[in-house]
């Protein structure tokens, strides 16, 4: 086994953000380990030149599989066409950035291939001649370093952990493969899709955000928080669980699915602060939580905590802040 | 139908935590508890008894000690018809790659139509399980699905993506995890609590299964854990309990981090 794969979405015709900035940590690993680095990417319609630029970004080679079946960023085509990469390529690991697409399609290939398998990687470090990743745990209280006994590792690192710099401009070979794919992995069909854009604010410029969670209680909970969202000159942010649910629109939730936000004031509301909801606060200037829950991981990432019921904490605060014009 | 549901015990998040003097690790008092994202899985379960398949049968399923019989009961108390529960000294110390074996294996002797697990471990925090078990059945695979529909041979399932909702059909038999938005979980009443010992329960080995003791637990893990470190904090966090003045109190701490004039 030599050499490491990176999986590169494709997002809207274009690799995705997030897979640039892996991208580019590998390459900083292969150099470490002496192993090259190359690009893996599953779409439909490619343009090569486009793909090519992908060395711009370290990877040495990019295998591009093109075929309809993985056209409709379903995962399981994807786990197929990295078997058929690995088969040619014996690489030695796996790396992709975290995606709803990109955390199945490498849990589908880890368990084909029996190999090992971290999520949520936040470092990667080369130790012996190895990969030796950082792993957060127990609510980002601890870093086990976690490495692999398996022939093949497999790691999905956390959104936003690795940020893509510009790139320097080059360019690599594309060399285009033909995966062979099961039954099973194309017995999920894509039927409809709609577009996250469609409707809503958009939070991304506001320098105060008020974000709702599930403890805000249903959709009409979310009118205390727009009225102190508006006393501060804000905007409105949301949980997963409640877009899910139908009480806010997509475009305000904030998160790994969905937007990163660095306002200058994040004040969470009844939100019980997971993983993959910090990933996209945790850059916000000065955090604000209220919970009725004193245990809620929220409050390990925030700079003033209120344990305290947010319909009766909220609607005060709005009073001082309007009070104060 | 035959749906089964993939269960985990795992430490009360919702308990006390301290920092451990002596190791610097966090440290969880309390008990260990069904992880809260599975009740999601087991209420879609019900409800798709109590709706379109009343013939449902509904199979928890776990991988865990024995003293995760009580979580198993819990599940059961929620709706659940009979459980499957491998116990083995051989299997601790599994990771996400062993344990997804060993439910494969239960999986597989099941026959199911419909698998069903949470969108993720609160201890592990990682939501990969549903596609290695997929993969090691060969099904097709829906994850963090925020509703199902029932349909003939087939699901259609609702699920959020990076650039929206995507609407995807999966034949059945399918493996599918739910995000913790799809329903409500119902708590049981006294009743089905005292019930639930009496269900079915099944407590399987490995060797049971036919699973190689050598390819899970501590011996079969893919993944090693050299060293543990802190991560750097957000340094000091101040938590006041609200006596009625927390607005003003978190006020004057905007006013002197100049947050607001
Ligand atoms: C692959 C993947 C991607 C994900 N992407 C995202 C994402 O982009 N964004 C995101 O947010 N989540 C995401 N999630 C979901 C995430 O794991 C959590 O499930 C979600 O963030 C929980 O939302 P919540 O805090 O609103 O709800 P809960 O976890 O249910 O928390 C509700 C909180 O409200 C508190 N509460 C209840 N009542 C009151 C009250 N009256 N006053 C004060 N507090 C109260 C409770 O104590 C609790 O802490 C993702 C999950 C996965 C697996
Ligand atoms: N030991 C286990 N036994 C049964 N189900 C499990 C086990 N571990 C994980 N699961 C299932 O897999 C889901 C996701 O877990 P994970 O990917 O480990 O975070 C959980 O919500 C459970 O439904």
């Amino acid at each position: 086994m030599a050499g490491i794969a990176v999986l590169c979405e494709v997002q809207g015709g274009e690799i995705a953000k997030g897979s640039l900035g892996v991208l580019e940590e590998a390459a900083r690993l292969g150099a470490a380990l002496g192993e090259p680095v190359e690009a893996i990417v599953c779409g439909s319609g490619l343009d090569d030149a486009a793909m090519g630029a992908l060395g711009g970004f370290g990877a040495s080679k990019v295998r591009v599989a093109d075929d309809a079946a993985l056209a409709s960023g379903i995962a399981q085509p994807v786990v197929d066409a990295c078997a058929s990469a690995q088969e040619s390529g014996q690489y030695r690991y796996w790396l992709a950035g975290a995606s709803i697409m990109a955390a199945d399609a490498m849990a589908g290939l880890a368990a084909r291939l029996g190999a090992g398998i971290v999520i949520d990687a936040v470092e990667l470090h080369a130790e012996g001649g190895a990969l030796v990743t950082r792993r957060s745990g127990l609510g980002d209280s601890v870093l086990a370093h976690c490495g692999f006994t398996t022939p093949v590792g497999v790691v999905v690192t956390r959104s936003n952990a690795f940020a893509a710099t510009e790139g320097t401009g080059g360019s690599a070979p594309v060399e285009r493969f033909s995966p062979s794919f099961k039954a099973y992995s194309q017995a999920v069909q894509l039927v409809g899709h709609e577009d996250a854009e469609d409707s809503g604010p958009d939070i991304g410029a506001a320098e105060v955000l008020v974000a709702g969670g599930r403890g805000l209680g249903d959709a009409a909970g979310f009118g205390p928080i727009e009225e102190c969202a508006a006393a501060f000159g804000g905007a409105v942010a949301a949980t997963r669980a409640v877009v899910d649910a139908g009480w806010y629109p997509y475009s305000a939730q904030v998160g790994q699915t969905g937007k990163t936000v660095t306002p200058k004031l994040y004040i969470a509301c009844g939100i019980s602060g997971a993983i993959q909801h910090k990933v996209g606060m945790q850059g916000s200037g000065t955090i604000v939580a209220i919970n009725k829950d004193k245990n809620a991981p929220i409050f390990d990432y925030a700079d003033f905590g209120i344990v305290g019921d947010v319909t009766t904490v909220v609607p005060k605060l709005t009073e001082l802040i309007k009070a104060r014009g | 139908m035959r749906i089964a549901i993939c269960v985990k015990e795992v430490p009360d998040p919702t308990a006390e935590k301290r920092i451990d003097a002596g190791t610097n690790r966090l440290v969880r008092s309390g008990e260990n508890t069904l992880n809260p994202y599975d009740r999601h899985a087991i209420e879609a379960a019900v409800q798709i008894k109590e709706g379109p398949a009343p013939d449902t049968e509904i199979t928890v399923v776990t991988v865990g000690p024995e003293s995760a019989s009580r979580s198993v009961d819990r599940a059961l108390a929620q709706g659940g018809d009979q459980s499957v529960h491998i116990a083995d000294d051989a299997a601790a110390g599994s990771d996400l790659l062993g344990t997804a074996r060993i439910l494969a294996a239960a999986l597989k002797r099941g026959g199911y139509d419909l698998i069903l697990l949470g969108q993720q471990a609160a201890d592990s925090e990682s939501y990969v399980m549903a596609g290695m078990v997929a993969e090691l059945l060969e099904l097709p695979c829906v994850t963090q699905a925020a509703s199902i529909e029932l349909g003939d041979g087939a699901v259609t399932v609702k699920r959020q993506v990076e650039t929206g909702y995507d609407t995807v059909k999966a034949t059945t038999p399918c493996v599918v995890s739910v995000s913790d938005a799809i329903n409500d979980p119902r708590y049981p009443p006294l009743p089905a609590i005292m019930g639930a010992k009496r269900k079915p329960h099944e407590v399987l080995s490995l060797a049971d299964l036919g699973v190689d003791a050598g390819a899970v637990g501590a011996a079969g893990a893919g993944t090693s854990v050299s060293g543990l470190s802190k991560p750097e904090g957000r340094g000091d966090t101040i938590v006041i309990e609200d006596d009625g003045s927390a607005a003003e109190q978190l006020v004057a701490f905007l006013i002197e981090k100049k947050v607001v004039a």
